[in-house]
């Protein structure tokens, strides 16, 4: 088990250090000046050259990818373009209203996909099952943007339910929780539909296998073999899905967070995007890869303990 | 003897969407602390009836007949819930494939714990007792390590004693065997069977003996009850009809055991022909295809059974009382 896991988390680290000099390059090959973009346009060369020479965009890209892990380890994102504020000090402002946003998402998904997963695959191939397949599978095509502008026009313009911008006042529990309710439902919806039907096969298949026969045998109900004794295996592969969806998840959070002008790691991204600021964007990449092999990892370890198998196996 | 444990009358079962019926008009009787072999080639019914003793067929199946447990009919009087109580407390069964019969992911002892989950207003201390006295019943060693593995971590052998165990904390009225060796290699079969062989001694009620293997009867078993494609063939006690076959079947079943051959050769004798199809069935005598003894009356007419005696019979148009 504990090789097990130690092996998974070097994996994450590999994982974390190869994308990081993927995006590093991606970025850093985007067309456009950064030093005239922070600068403005009536700054001379000499100011340019300056400012390159300060950021070390003067030197060869690999000293600079080089450079630009040694800083990250040593939790230094670099410096933001515009502002002059470290990067890190933005980051891990708005860290925790993403990963809040992305964590309720897929809560309140889980709470409402798996039920229905599991009463559909208790009733295979009746109406309830049929019905709960349609909505699934509707659901699952929406894109989280789109359930957030129609959630924003509809419950925070039109019906004024719930606040249309902004994450709430700091300090104020209940005004937070107020604005995070739509950027949550928006980025849930699809996934309801995602986790029901992963789930119902899931079910249908474990409840296939011999051993739940045996509990029958024994004259344990139906019931309580489904939700005490299948469930736990059968939501294992689910997990694992939903590890590697994460990303997916993130990349909606994004979007969600600019149509809500929520603050956050996604509109600080999509902002530092518009105004070429790379130090930013790629503090605020760096981190979105971080939460998400921090996830996977977290999808792992549970995995193992679900089933001592995978872990033997390693 | 006193009331039968189990007692079919007529029994026939089809499953559902399937084309004809898996087992038709089977009758016998299982008495208190009898053990009945049932015999069959593969797709006689066996399982079927092993099923349908436990009141586990595939929902919509029909069932025509009576199956008693104890008196009462199980498809007759009782609902599902009913049927459910009976099972795991007086109905208990050993499945075939040590390997898959338990739950991967849980280990022995929490899943030996749930399966006496009908006793569980007994104090934990003295449930757990229970089982590690079981676990050294059916030979297992070191029954404390073994309740902290998994079933991964164990062979074949000692899962189908930890699967013998749980039937035994049922203490059921009736166990159900259904070629609980099969999956097994030969030593470790002949473990099984002896381990089988003393659990049967301490049950206070009757024994139901799956197999394919006459031998096995022979040692196991006070009554047989030889199927052939979901038909009853002959049935009696172990001595009269292992010692006396009337039916060709039976002792085309007895030429073929191995252990019966007296001059070892390299090629074990085989029944010609393969049993019919579910939808395949000839008109007459079921076994006519494959039958060395059959004459014209067999082709048009299936034999009735012919009574041999008290709780002894066979169906077929040679036999005579
Ligand atoms: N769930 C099912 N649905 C439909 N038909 C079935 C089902 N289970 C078994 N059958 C059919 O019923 C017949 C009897 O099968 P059964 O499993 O009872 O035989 P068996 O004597 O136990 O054979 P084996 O020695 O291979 O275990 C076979 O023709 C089989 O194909
Ligand atoms: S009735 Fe005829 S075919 Fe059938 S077993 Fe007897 S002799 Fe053979
Ligand atoms: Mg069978």
């Amino acid at each position: 088990m504990t090789t097990y896991l130690l092996r998974r988390f070097a994996l994450g680290l590999c994982v974390l250090i190869v994308s990081m000099l993927l995006l590093f390059v991606l970025i850093y090959a985007v067309p456009g000046d950064p030093a005239a973009i922070a600068l403005g346009p009536r700054a001379s060369e000499a100011q340019k050259a300056f400012f390159r020479e300060q950021m070390g965009l003067d030197q060869p890209l690999a000293m600079q990818a080089a450079s630009f892990l040694w800083n990250l380890l040593h939790g230094d994102f670099g410096t933001d373009i515009l502002s002059q504020r470290p990067v890190a000090d933005l980051v891990f402002a708005a860290l925790p209203r993403t990963v809040t946003l992305a964590v309720v998402g897929v809560i309140w998904a889980a709470a409402i996909g798996t039920p229905l997963g599991i009463w559909a695959a208790l009733r295979p191939n009746t109406f309830i099952d049929w019905l709960i397949g349609v909505i699934s599978t509707s659901v699952v095509a929406l894109p989280a943007f789109l359930m957030a502008i129609y959630a924003l026009i509809l419950f925070a313009v039109m019906l004024n339910w719930f606040p249309a911008i902004g994450a709430g006042e700091p300090g104020d529990l209940l005004d937070q929780l107020h604005h995070l309710a739509l950027p949550a439902f928006a980025i849930g919806v699809a996934w309801v539909g995602y986790i029901a039907r992963l789930v119902r096969v899931s079910m249908l298949e474990t409840l296939a296998q011999p051993h739940v026969r045996t509990y029958r045998s024994f004259g344990v109900s139906d019931l309580r073999i489904a939700l005490r004794y299948v469930l736990p295996i059968a939501v294992v592969p689910v997990i694992s899905v939903l590890g590697v969806g994460i990303g997916n998840l993130l990349s909606g959070a994004v979007l969600v967070e600019v149509v809500f002008s929520r603050p956050g790691l996604g509109s600080l991204a999509y902002d530092a995007v518009l105004s070429r600021n790379f130090p930013v964007l790629l503090g605020a990449v760096v981190v979105t890869t971080g939460l998400y092999v921090l996830a996977n990892f977290l999808a792992d370890a549970l995995i193992a303990y679900l089933d001592p198998r995978l872990a033997e196996k390693g | 003897m006193s009331a039968p444990v189990l007692a079919l009358d007529n029994v026939s079962i089809r499953y559902p969407s399937a084309p004809a019926a898996a087992v038709r008009n089977v009758s016998f009787e299982v008495g208190t602390g009898e053990t009945l072999g049932i015999v069959g080639e593969s797709g006689s019914g066996k399982s079927t009836l092993a099923a349908a003793m436990m009141g586990l067929l595939p929902r919509g199946s029909c069932v025509t007949g009576s199956l008693r447990f104890e008196g009462r009919d199980l498809f007759g009087q009782m609902t599902e819930r009913d049927l459910r109580q009976l099972r795991g407390r007086d109905i208990a069964t050993i499945a075939q494939d040590p390997f898959t019969a338990l739950n991967p992911v849980m280990k022995i002892g929490r899943q030996l714990d749930i399966f006496q989950h009908w006793y569980h207003d007994r104090p934990r201390a003295e449930r757990k007792a229970r089982i590690l006295e079981m676990l050294e019943q059916v030979r297992l060693s070191d029954p404390d390590v073994r309740m902290q593995q998994y079933p991964h971590q164990l062979s074949g052998g000692i899962l189908q004693r930890v699967s013998i165990a749980a039937a035994l904390l049922a203490e059921p009225k009736l166990l159900i065997a259904d070629e609980p060796t099969t999956a097994l290699d030969a030593t470790t079969e002949a473990q099984i069977l002896g381990i089988m062989a003393e659990a049967k001694e301490t049950l206070r009620g009757a024994t139901v003996f799956i197999t394919h293997d006459m031998s096995v009867v022979e040692r196991l078993c006070d009554r047989i009850a030889v199927l052939y494609a979901g038909e009853l063939v002959e049935t009696g006690t172990v001595a009269e009809v292992l010692g006396n076959p009337q039916h060709p079947y039976t002792k085309a079943l007895l030429e073929c055991d191995p252990a019966r051959i007296e001059e070892p050769t390299s090629e074990l004798p085989t029944i010609g022909g393969t049993v019919p199809a579910l939808d395949d069935r000839p008109a007459g005598c079921i076994f006519e295809p494959r039958c060395p003894s059959a004459v014209a009356r067999c082709r048009a007419e299936a034999p009735l059974r012919h009574d041999l005696g008290p709780r002894r019979s066979a169906a077929c148009h040679l036999v005579t009382p």
